[in-house]
């Protein structure tokens, strides 16, 4: 108990990897022996994530449950762990929406299952481990790794156009990686040596080194990291890997590339862009209307260009541009609320679109096709799957008392702070995400049933319940009680703002409401 | 002496019931047997009205200065700190609170009294449709909404209900989803509502940094100090000078806000919903898009009006856009032949006069038409859905006619409804509106004129509307002809008791002028005064008493020419509406296609939006995809061959030249290099031959040297 307690983030992070050791074990023919220890290190991963939540007592320190050994020491590069609050949450996320995703995978895959969930579970460590390496040396390999199973995973159980989709990911991500790596290496040659010291990958000390470098560099390492994360994101125009890559990938692979592997670059931007941030004002103010525009762009673009998709899954793939769009206004209106809303719509996005491309493939299972054409009347055959499917529908186009509102709202509120035009130009895209969702909706459910072959098509099976019920009540509890997931995030926000944005704290406090009033308000009491 | 009690302190009960019973419906509804269904919706929302009802008791036993109960349940939305306009930094706090005073008193009552009768009226009316189940669970779940929406202590709450009512409406709408028009409509009302709900956030997002709170009041707190509200701050902010009367930033606040009334409560420019809603059951638009649903935008205006009151520019678009919706809805309403689509118009330009009611400062006046206007359009929906019923689902008027008889209990109250919004004295819409037009004529003439010429337009379509349906012969085909029957008790029985709300519901504001004393305004009263006494809007006006009798005198007219005009063309047929018709054919089919608006917006909006959607797909798949990355692409595999023809070309073509030049040389040699073994022994032996000849006499010489 004692070892969990002090290793537990490792344990978290390797526990699919046993998976996926043990079930190199399992013959191949094996199917169900498959499926079964996927799924139980499925859950397992979720489960020994828990104490995370049970344990969390952020103090004064920036992050929590570290580890620390030496790994290649003539290189300086650690195994060096540590979260706060904004990875917890994405970590909770990741094995939260890894355990449905390979549950969803029961009935759709029949092919080398073996592979496939060993993949699945290696994913699910490349991704851990992305959001929990406090040293880039470790943070790049997690990063790469990470494209290895999804690169399979979309190559082999996707669809028709699986092998031009996987290579387009592939390369696409790795072009952005590579800019990344020269950036980290700038990073660690630029950053002094103490003296009797040795270089280092270390995180926290690089970015407090990279405090006092000179502007100019600081934008040329910026720059270095944004083209790697802004393609994860992906941020318009870096975003057309995405469409294919969902559309292509097998409905497992869609929930975690959508819930997960997306928010790797927003996590990016939070952990590594913002520091980077030049403290000149006009360099600064240059960088972040650059990125701004580009993420109102995304979010309007995004949603008008689903407005003419005809393949359901490539909508909800725009759909997370323009979503995506939001998470990055959010960090970088550079305010507490635009940056604990992002976080949270990071969350939001996982779950809704998650949920989404999950009753995609539920259609899918049935149908073995994507196209909105070939649906219409669904509510009569599938009454409880209509009720669902609306839920989750109204979770993403942010309706009060779900969780997309609230991280929609924070983030509105976040950038009008800073432009009030921001704020309206981000609520053109509320608007136009509630007509592409319930166009959709009106497309695939109501009416009269146009087609034979949908005629009969069996409800909900209570295996697809228990992917998506989970997800309902989770959307349910972020939009009615989101006190405890901001209670999360408040520390590390604030201590982020602090720190790329100090005139927020500072001057602000300092000039608190004046004295007369607050005696006026009282008086009128 | 602040109120106490029971009710009070359990207000967050009121629209718990009917979410409750909205929650089971929706899980297990089907299981249930129709009678369970209706008396588990029906009572919760009676309970509801009980509960109401007596927390307004409670209230009213305070004085009325101090008639205000606030409860916070719980923080709701606490993301972290906002940045005021000002500079300072204050926490953003959006509780789960609810708030009774006057204002919210009076709807919430409107809302559980009239919902609770179109709740027992729908058992009646949706007894025979499937999906009862699923009705009466989105019925209930509008309720909780709508509560939710009334009762809300602070915006964003308010927005919570805002939103959620907006969806009951959209799912009860599209109720008949098979109907594509249904789901059409539904789908319509949501997205141009969404448009509304874009402004409403934004002008909750300034109120929030400008007033650093969003909280309606601090009244009724227990921590009234510690909590400010944004009536506090208002005043505390006019009184440090920080804000002055017509600053832009309220105008700003005021009209963003105004943006999200437009748009529930169908106004200009996003109205075009809400005829289209009649696709939906005709109890959802008696209860959501007539009597509760629809005023909500009236209501928040009136919730807000501290701001307006400080915003005379936006109070003047308000009133512009009210009286002219008034009367552009009006004047679709003469020529319509859908029974419920006439209402739908009706409903508009009521709205319309609400809203020029709040324009023009008489807050308390546009609530009371509100109510008032719930009663009787509740009534009238309910009474055509009662004739609808009978007529085996017909909805034109050209083939109704002579019903009186027929259906008597629904075509009496469907009179006195009537009565009450053509304004005829002592009906309850005599009062409302002889209240708006008095505000209305000292503000501005020209707004009066125009409420004046729609209330006899009012007249005219209604009463058109009753003559049609209900006098002269039947037009009906035979076999619906056989089937009218008078509705069932459930149904007629709220028609009854809304037709005695429509008659006796405005003498609770009879005017001074008639030797009453307008209590309904003295008790709205304290939430309408507004922060700076002198631009109050609640000033009970000194007509001179002529005057007064001029302007009831001039609108009892103008509704007595309406009937006239009415009687004339649909009774005695003394002019015909054909030849009317012909003689303007242009100006008749403007109004009979409802001036285009629909085609207009279609065309420039909707089609656009969509055309953009596929311009920017094509765009995406062929400039970004295809240009950008596939180019980068194509730029890859043509590095990638240029360098193979390098490679192949000058880098091993160097080293194959060189090889070659190696071959060349080395070609002697490689005579010589035959591979077989006795041609290398034979060239041994030449060579040790030529080595003895070449040494060989030094050899000797060694040899001889060793001896």
């Amino acid at each position: 108990m004692e070892f969990f307690a002090n290793h537990i983030l490792s344990v978290v992070l390797f526990m699919p990897l046993l998976g996926a050791l043990v079930l190199l074990f399992i013959p191949r023919e094996m199917e169900n022996a498959h499926k079964i220890a996927g799924n139980v290190f499925g859950a397992l991963g979720f489960l020994v994530s828990l104490p995370l939540l049970r344990w969390w007592n952020p103090g004064e320190k920036p992050f929590s449950f570290e580890e620390s050994a030496e790994w290649i020491p003539s290189i300086g590069a650690k195994y060096h762990l540590g979260i706060d609050g904004i990875s917890l949450l994405l970590v909770m996320l990741t094995t939260f929406l890894g355990m449905i995703a390979i549950l969803s995978s029961w009935s759709a895959i029949h092919q080398r299952t073996k592979e496939y969930y060993i993949l699945l579970l290696l994913l699910q460590t490349g991704m851990i481990g992305v959001f929990v390496s406090l040293d880039f040396f470790l943070f790049y390999v997690f990063w790469e790794v990470m494209l290895v199973p999804m690169y399979f995973l979309i190559g082999v159980w996707g669809s028709d156009r699986r092998l031009y989709a996987a290579i387009k990911f592939f390369l696409y991500t790795l072009a952005g990686s590579v800019v990344m790596l020269l950036a980290i290496l700038a990073l660690y040659f630029y950053a002094p040596v103490p003296a009797g010291g040795t270089r280092t990958f270390d995180v926290p000390t690089l970015l407090a080194a990279a405090h006092d470098f000179s502007d100019p560099l600081k934008v040329w390492l910026f720059w270095g990291f944004f083209f790697a994360f802004a393609i994860k994101v992906p941020m318009f125009p870096f975003h057309t890997w995405l469409p294919d890559a969902h559309t292509e990938a097998p409905t497992a692979g869609s929930v975690i590339l959508a819930g997960v592997l997306l928010k790797m670059g927003t996590y990016g931007f939070i952990r590594f862009s913002l520091p980077l941030l030049p403290a000149d004002a006009v360099m600064r103010a240059r960088i972040i209307h650059i990125v701004i525009v580009l993420s109102l762009i995304g979010i309007i673009y995004g949603a008008l260009v689903c407005l003419m998709q005809k393949d359901m899954k490539r909508l909800i793939a725009y759909s997370s541009v323009s979503h995506l769009g939001f998470c990055t206004l959010g960090i970088f209106a550079l305010t507490p609320n635009g940056l604990a809303g992002s976080v949270l719509q990071q969350i939001n996005h996982g779950i809704s679109t998650g949920a989404l491309f999950l009753i995609v493939g539920v259609l899918y299972e049935r149908r073995h096709t994507r196209m909105i054409s070939e649906f219409g009347g669904l509510a009569t055959p599938m009454p409880n799957f209509a009720a669902i499917y609306l839920i989750v529908s109204l979770s993403s186009l942010g309706m009060p008392l779900l969780n997309g509102f609230i991280g929609e709202f924070t983030i509105l509120q976040g950038a009008f702070q800073v432009s009030k035009a921001w704020a309206a130009w981000g609520s053109l895209g509320v608007v136009l995400g509630a007509a592409y969702l319930l166009w959709l909706y009106q497309r695939v459910m109501f009416g009269p049933v146009t087609q034979f072959a949908n005629e009969d098509l069996p409800d909900l099976n209570l295996r697809e319940y228990a992917t998506l019920v989970p997800l309902v009540i989770l959307a349910f509890w972020i939009g009615i009680y989101p006190k405890p997931f901001f209670a999360l995030i408040e520390k590390p926000v604030q201590r982020i703002v602090e720190q790329v944005n100090p005139n927020f704290y500072q001057t602000e406090r300092a000039k608190l409401p004046p004295a007369e009033f607050h005696a006026a308000a009282a008086e009128t009491k | 002496m602040t109120p106490t009690g029971y009710f009070l302190d359990h207000l967050w009960l009121i629209p718990l019931f009917p979410l409750a019973t909205a929650a089971l419906m929706l899980f297990f509804g089907r299981r249930l047997p129709n009678a369970g269904v209706s008396v588990l919706c029906v009572g919760s929302v009676g309970v509801s009205f009980v509960y109401a009802a007596s927390a307004v008791f409670q209230l009213l036993a305070a004085d009325p200065e101090h008639r205000v109960a606030q409860q916070i349940l719980f923080e709701w939305l606490t993301p972290g700190p906002i940045e005021m306009t000002g500079g300072h930094a204050v926490p953003f706090v959006a509780d789960w609170g609810f708030l009774l005073d006057p204002l919210s008193c009076v709807m919430v009552l409107v809302v559980t009294g009239v919902g609770f009768l179109i709740h027992v009226y729908s058992v009646g009316y949706m007894g025979h449709e499937g999906g009862y189940y699923r009705f009466f669970g989105y019925m209930n779940l509008f309720m909780f909404a709508m509560l939710t929406l009334v009762l809300a202590n602070n915006m964003l709450l308010m927005f919570v209900g805002w939103e959620g009512v907006g969806l009951c409406s959209y799912l009860l709408i599209g109720f008949y989803f098979l109907k594509k028009s249904a789901s059409d409509a539904g789908k319509k009302a949501f997205i141009v509502n969404r448009i509304g709900d874009a402004g409403f956030i934004l002008g909750i997002l300034l109120a929030a940094v400008t007033l650093g709170t969003i909280r309606f009041t601090s009244k009724g707190l227990p921590d009234a100090e510690g909590a400010s509200g944004i009536l506090q701050a208002l005043k505390a902010a006019v009184d440090a000078h920080a804000l002055a009367h017509g600053a832009p930033v309220l105008t700003g606040i005021a009209l963003l806000l105004f943006v999200g009334a437009v748009g529930k409560s169908a106004q200009i420019p996003l109205y075009v919903w809400l005829p289209d809603a009649m696709e939906g059951p005709t109890p959802v638009s008696a209860l959501i898009h007539a009597a509760t649903m629809v005023t909500a935008g009236v209501y928040m205006v009136a919730r807000m009006n501290a701001v307006y009151q400080l915003a005379p520019l936006a109070m003047d678009v308000v009133a512009i856009v009210g009286a002219v919706t008034a009367i552009f809805a009006a004047s679709i309403a003469l020529a319509q032949n859908d029974i419920k689509k006439v209402l739908a118009y009706s409903t508009i330009s009521q709205l319309g006069y609400m809203f020029l009611a709040l324009g023009v400062g008489a807050f308390a006046a546009g609530i009371f038409h509100l109510m008032t206007h719930a009663f009787f359009k509740a009534l009238l929906f309910l009474g055509a859905g009662s004739v609808i019923h009978a007529m085996s689902g017909e909805q034109d008027l050209q083939k109704m006619g002579g019903l009186w008889n027929k259906i008597p209990i629904t075509a009496k109250t469907f009179a006195v409804a009537t009565l009450a919004i053509s304004g005829i004295f002592p009906f309850a819409g005599f009062f409302s509106k002889d209240e708006i037009l008095g505000r209305a004529f000292d503000r501005y003439f020209s707004l009066w004129l125009v409420g004046l010429i729609t209330a006899g337009m009012t007249a005219f379509y209604m009463f058109r509307l009753l003559f049609l349906t209900f006098f002269g012969y039947s037009r009906a085909d035979e076999h619906v002809e056989k089937h009218i029957h008078e509705s069932p008790p459930a149904m007629t029985v709220p028609l009854i008791i809304l037709a005695g709300l429509s008659l006796i519901g405005g003498w609770i504001g009879w005017p001074g002028s008639l030797a009453g004393e307008n209590r309904f305004e003295r008790f709205l009263e304290p939430v309408l005064t507004g922060v700076v006494p002198e631009t109050g809007a609640v000033r009970i006006a000194h007509h001179a008493l002529a005057k007064e009798y001029f302007l009831m005198l001039a609108s009892l007219s103008i509704a007595g020419a309406g009937i006239w005009l009415a009687y004339q063309f649909y009774r005695t047929k003394r002019i015909a509406p054909e030849l009317v018709a012909g003689k303007w054919p242009r100006l008749y089919h403007l109004l009979l296609h409802k001036y285009y608006v629909d085609e207009v917006y279609d065309a420039a909006i909707v089609e656009r939006t969509k055309d953009l959607g596929t311009l920017l797909g094509r765009f995406d798949l062929n400039v970004i995809d295809g240009v950008g990355v596939n180019g980068a692409g194509w730029l890859a595999r043509f590095g990638s061959t240029l360098s193979m023809w390098w490679d192949k070309w000058v880098i091993d073509g160097l080293l194959n030249f060189s090889a070659k030049l190696m071959q060349l040389f080395s070609y002697p040699v490689r005579l010589l290099q035959t591979g077989v073994f006795s041609s290398y022994a034979m060239l041994i032996l030449v060579g040790l031959v030529i080595l003895l000849a070449y040494y060989g006499h030094h050899m000797q010489v060694l040899l001889r040297g060793v001896r």
